[in-house]
């Protein structure tokens, strides 16, 4: 399944995708949403477009599902001949051949059955495989801005609850219509061949087995939607407070959240007891209206045996209720079934609404940035995350190679925002930003990453070896020079006093280190990518003593002859920056050394005294 | 398992009683119908007695009629029963987690206390309803079907001694093979989830180094070994089914060659091979139902055990029974030492110290060292293992615990907002808060500014975690809603880190001038945040290695000189 297409928006028929359409429903992560469909064909054809890369399985599976329907028809008939034939007649030899054939008959009717289940197990695990990968390289091509705006729950439940509904639907709930539509046509035919009369008056009869299950369908939907809602309710508080618990501690709020909770308990409650009651009716209803449509065959049934002018055999009417069963089933199991697959659609949908989103994508002609100087220029820089809102305005500055750069100011500033541009996590909105006198936006954006080192400050680690998770700087990088970049950053000490060593496995984003050593880890990372450009963003908590004199050494190791960009809390670091720019409400309000930023008695000038020189004094 | 039972109370409990009761009712009207089915062919039909046919007919349909109201009846009942037993037993799991105090949170994780009350609870409502109508409806219609089937030929049901135990063989035996497959499964669901959870949360990452290949072939890895896995497990499940159709099938040969022998001979009518197949068909259908019966009471035993688990664990704090309320806001530690779990290493050792109404109180240290564990144990949020804290002179032990907690207030590291309005957050600790106060609080926290920004000003919304808000708006909204209780102690616990410096100057320069003066300590990562407070105390290694002004610690602590060098400048230690 490896040469399976990466991109199914290029490959996937009848993709609606296209630039700044909505996303789909946001952040609810519990289940049931409301199912109704954007694009029913639309969603359809593309599901279709999955399986069919496996047609031969499907057709197999198709035409044993054809078999078996028709099989199963050719037994139940069988039984009436065997009644009538042979039980009747008394004819011992003749019933036993029969039996034997009827008995090679359920064999191949059972060895069919699971020769499909087999292979629908195939097509349908194959299927969501290839559904979640495709998801998860689409998911990898998205902007950050897509993952700051969506919630990673919501994602996750993509990936798979509504993959596993596509995929349980496929392999159950989809044979089973065919072979649903399969039976009732032929048992339809069958019928007719035994007596159209009584076949006539079958067919009269379902409407009442459908009009019935509409209205008990009508009812509880409804009300199911209000269960799904307030289940939704329910679970939501539930998370929250779990999540806050400490907080209802802190300050003893434990019996109000209590009462709030019994409230929506309740209301669950009672939605749930309603739509689980009405829900409940519709199988013994069934079962009631199947009795009645037996009964009625039975009636018309005996009419025509006792009247001279119909030729029906007993046996006829024996193999007669047999169909009436076997056609009144799958009537009732489609009409759940539509249900079940009309969610796995509007999973399948979600699944779809991912994938369709913009990928970002390299503007046409760019050119591969390599072994660059380091120069970085930026032009009336402007950019806004909500439009309207610009939080960043106008700014420009020019680092020669080897420069290093702070920019200081208040949380929420946009400090950030200028490096994530300078990345491309952001596309500015105006102006330009270059690098070496190349427009960023014309360079591919792996080469500009490639160019560019960063060491953020939640420094995020993934769940393999320590030894894995800094070869991430440079993946051709061999061990040794893997344990070079360790020392330089002064973390070969402490690695080695793992348990393991360079081979200790992390866990949960590096849940079993201590914070400071998880920035010297980001720290290694990026000296082994030996980028030009430097991005740190100095960590302003959370580092102990020891750990951050060792994080600041190989800090400056690693930022000796790069062009270097330091979100800088540290006076040490500020004061050694060639330049410092100042940035305020978006704007670049100051820059300047440290002396001639004091010099100047501004806003700098007010940050450092009310901060470091004066402390907090009264 | 059967301490789930006692959640039936009331309405529940008559609920319980009565659904069996009713799907007894529904199964016996079915065990009714082959027969009178059998009855209408034998005798209506082959006589062409149109009169029987329509007396049983009607008898056919009372006693499916009589079946309906069973069956609605026990659906609505075992809805109701199952239903309430879950509120019962989410409302008491939910009552028991509000009396955990931090050591039981941490003990069970937050995410796992979720769990247990939302899908766990989910589980076992799906089983008490399924117990209410399988464990009724399996063994009667297995037990009504042998009886059935024996009154209508004993020679016959000998088919089914042999049937039945050739089934139970078989469901045994990929039963027991499946099981452990799944759980396989399950693990692998876990590991490729892990992938796709990291590399949303890592994404920064992954595309700052150009990682994407590298996390694809993760992802690839994971993918493929869950589509093998599980593959094979179905593989093994789907032969139940086959096998359960040859033995019903044969069943129904054996019965037509048996039988039909029988008919030949007149020891049976032939409308009653039909009822004797029905029931064969209805006794093995039991038996399919029991083992999936089987398979789900499994699951659902282990969300039993992890709810049992919660509602078992008691909550290590609680108020004595003469507990005093809270008269003096000195506090005083009597050689504290304290771990978090016997058997592992003291947090905190031998910690004597005194700090008095009004004083101001900063404490530094490396991460690890035990300064949230310190300032955690002053509202009694965990209770020391060794030594004794004294509030006004009282053992903390001695005290009302909401007493305690009305008097301090504390800021956590990690902010966490409900969702509401904001000013829901400000009435959070104190419900009847005028505008004035709420303002003041807002103003004295730096909150007010960006408050009043929103469309709605304190109105406005907050949406779940607070998404609504930058990192340190959090912080001063968390800050804000203490402030808002006029605790007479601020313990704030690294509660600034998000917030830029000037503002925290300006947030620490209005705590200090707020009137009434409360006693405060800060936890801080800078020094300069606390650099003018009456003491700071440094932390090493759960021991206070020194304690003083920041002039007295510069001139003589070797480690605190050593931090304030890296955060302020050398030249600091120059200015002493």
């Amino acid at each position: 399944m490896s040469e399976q297409k990466n991109n199914v928006r290029s490959g996937g028929p009848g993709g609606p995708g296209g630039p700044g359409r909505p996303g789909g429903p946001h952040g609810g992560m519990m289940m049931g949403k409301p199912e109704k469909l954007k694009d029913f064909k639309g969603t359809v054809r593309r599901m279709l477009g999955y399986v069919v890369s496996q047609k031969g399985l499907i057709i197999a599976v198709f035409l044993i599902s054809i078999l078996s329907a028709v099989v199963s028809i050719v037994s139940t008939k069988l039984n009436g001949t065997i009644v009538d034939d042979f039980i009747a007649t008394g004819d011992i030899p003749g019933l036993a051949r029969i039996l034997i054939i009827l008995g090679v008959v359920y064999l191949v009717t059972a060895g069919a059955s699971y020769l499909q289940n087999y292979l629908m197990i195939n097509v349908s695990q194959t299927t969501s495989a290839t559904l979640r990968r495709d998801l998860f390289t689409a998911v990898q091509k998205l902007p950050l801005k897509f993952f700051d705006t969506r919630s990673s729950g919501d994602i996750m439940s993509r990936l798979t609850n509504d993959i596993d509904s596509i995929s349980n639907t496929i392999s159950q709930s989809l044979p089973q219509f065919f072979s649903g539509i399969i039976t009732v046509l032929g048992t339809l035919i069958a019928m007719f061949f035994i007596s159209p009369i009584l076949a006539v008056v079958a067919i009269l009869l379902t409407p009442l087995t459908i009009f019935t299950a509409k209205i008990i369908v009508g009812k509880t939907q409804p009300q199911f939607k209000r269960q799904t809602k307030e289940l939704g309710a329910l679970n939501g508080y539930i998370e929250e407070h779990m999540s806050g618990q400490k907080i209802i501690t802190l300050f003893g709020r434990e019996e109000q959240v209590e009462s709030e909770f019994s409230e929506i308990n309740e209301r669950l409650a009672k939605a749930a007891t309603i739509a689980q009651s009405l829900s409940g009716v519709m199988g013994p209803l069934n079962n009631m209206i199947n009795h009645f449509n037996y009964l009625v065959i039975c009636v018309v049934g005996a009419l025509l045996f006792i009247s001279p002018h119909f030729a029906i055999s007993f046996g006829d009417i024996f193999a007669f209720t047999l169909y009436m069963k076997n056609f009144g089933r799958p009537i009732n199991e489609m009409l759940n079934l539509f249900n079940t697959i009309q969610h796995a659609l509007a999973g399948a949908e979600r699944v779809f609404d991912i994938m369709d989103e913009e990928p970002e994508t390299d503007a046409p002609g760019s050119i591969e940035l390599s072994d660059i100087r380091g120069d970085v220029e930026a032009r009336d820089v402007c950019f806004s995350y909500v439009p309207g809102k610009p939080v960043l305005k106008h700014a420009s500055f020019h680092v020669l190679p080897g420069q290093t750069y702070a920019i200081v100011g208040p949380t929420g500033a946009g400090k950030t925002t200028i490096i994530s541009l300078l990345t491309r996590f952001y596309d500015l909105e105006s102006g330009s930003l270059t690098i070496d006198g190349n427009d960023i936006l014309h360079v591919t954006r792996d080469s500009l990453r490639r160019s560019i080192g960063m060491v953020l400050q939640d420094t995020f680690l993934f769940s393999e070896s320590v030894m894995e998770n800094i070869r991430y700087g440079r993946p051709s990088a061999t061990d040794d020079e893997v344990r070079h970049a360790a020392e330089l950053a002064n973390a070969d000490h402490f690695i080695r006093q793992l348990e393991n060593g360079y081979d200790t496995q992390l866990t949960d984003n590096g849940g079993n280190l201590s914070q400071g050593q998880r920035q010297l880890l980001a720290i290694a990372r990026a000296l082994l990518a030996e980028p030009r450009v430097l991005i740190l963003d100095e960590a302003t908590s959370s580092i102990d003593t020891r750990t951050e004199l060792a994080a600041q050494k190989a800090m400056l190791t690693l930022m000796k002859g790069r062009t270097s960009f330091i979100i800088a809390h540290r006076l040490s670091t500020i004061r050694s920056a060639d330049c410092i720019l100042v940035v305020r409400d978006g704007e670049i309000v100051e820059r300047g050394t440290h002396e001639e930023l004091i010099e100047k008695k501004g806003f700098y000038a007010d940050l450092y005294e009310s901060q470091f020189k004066t402390g907090m004094a009264i | 398992m059967t301490k789930m039972l006692r959640y039936l109370k009331g309405i529940a409990l008559l609920c319980a009683i009565g659904a069996p009761l009713l799907m007894f009712m529904e199964v016996m009207m079915d065990l009714q119908q082959p027969a009178l089915m059998s009855d209408i062919v034998d005798i209506g039909i082959q006589n062409g007695d149109l009169h029987y046919i329509l007396t049983t007919g009607l008898k056919m349909l009372g006693c499916a009629l009589v079946g309906l109201i069973g069956g609605a009846g026990c659906t609505v009942l075992s809805s109701i029963a199952s239903i309430r037993l879950a509120k019962e037993l989410r409302a008491d799991l939910f009552a028991k987690v509000e009396t955990f105090s931090f050591k039981e949170v941490d003990k069970f994780k937050t995410a796992s206390l979720i769990t247990r009350l939302t899908n766990d609870v989910e589980q076992v409502q799906n089983m008490a309803m399924m117990a209410m109508r399988m464990l009724v409806r399996a063994p009667v219609t297995c037990i009504g079907g042998i009886v059935m089937a024996i009154s209508i030929n004993r020679r016959l049901s000998l088919i089914l001694a042999v049937a039945m135990p050739i089934m139970l063989i078989a469901m045994y035996f990929i039963v027991t093979r499946a099981f452990p497959l799944f759980r396989v499964v399950q693990g692998k669901i876990d590991n490729m989830n892990n992938v796709m959870r990291e590399n949303l949360l890592g994404i920064r990452v992954t595309k700052a180094f150009v990682s994407e290949k590298r996390q694809l072939e993760r992802f690839d890895i994971s993918n493929e070994d869950l589509l093998r896995t599980s593959v094979r497990a179905s593989r093994i499940t789907v032969i139940l089914w086959p096998v359960i159709n040859i033995v019903v099938n044969a069943c129904i040969i054996a019965v037509f060659w048996f039988g039909g022998k029988m008919v030949m001979v007149g020891d049976l009518e032939i409308g009653k091979i039909m009822a004797f197949i029905s029931y064969i068909t209805q006794i093995l259908a039991s038996l399919t139902m029991s083992v999936m019966f089987i398979m789900f009471f499994t699951r659902a035993k282990v969300s039993v055990d992890r709810i049992n688990e919660v509602l078992g664990t008691n909550t290590s704090i609680f108020d004595a029974a003469d507990a005093q309320p809270v008269t003096g806001t000195d506090i005083e530690f009597r050689h504290v030492s304290f771990r978090y779990n016997e058997g592992s290493e003291d947090v905190l050792h031998d910690l004597s110290f005194h700090i008095h109404e009004g004083e101001s109180i900063g404490i530094i240290g490396a991460t690890g060292c035990g300064k949230s564990s310190l300032v955690n144990l002053i509202p009694r949020l965990y209770d020391p293992t060794e030594g004794e804290i004294l509030l006004g002179g009282t053992n903390l032990k001695k005290l009302r615990l909401h007493d305690i907690r009305a008097h301090i207030g504390m800021v956590l590291q990690e902010s966490i907002l409900f969702s509401g309005k904001i000013s829901d957050i400000f009435r959070f600790g104190k419900e009847d808060l005028t505008q004035e106060e709420m303002e003041k609080a807002a103003s004295d926290a730096q909150a007010l500014d960006f408050i009043r920004e929103k469309e709605d000003g304190f109105e406005g919304v907050v949406e779940q975690r607070g998404k609504n808000f930058s990192g340190g708006q959090k912080q001063r909204l968390s800050i804000a809603r203490t402030l808002a209780r006029r605790p007479d102690i601020l313990i704030l616990d690294d509660a600034t880190s998000a917030v830029d410096l000037a503002t925290e100057a300006k947030l620490q320069r209005a705590i200090r001038s707020r009137e009434g003066s409360c006693t405060l300590i800060v936890i801080a990562q800078r020094i300069s945040a606390v650099m003018n407070f009456d003491r700071i105390f440094v932390l090493d290694n759960g021991t206070i290695v020194d304690s003083g002004s920041h002039k007295e610690l510069i001139s003589r602590c070797e480690i605190y000189r050593s931090i304030a060098a890296s955060q302020l400048g050398e030249e600091v230690l120059a200015n002493v």
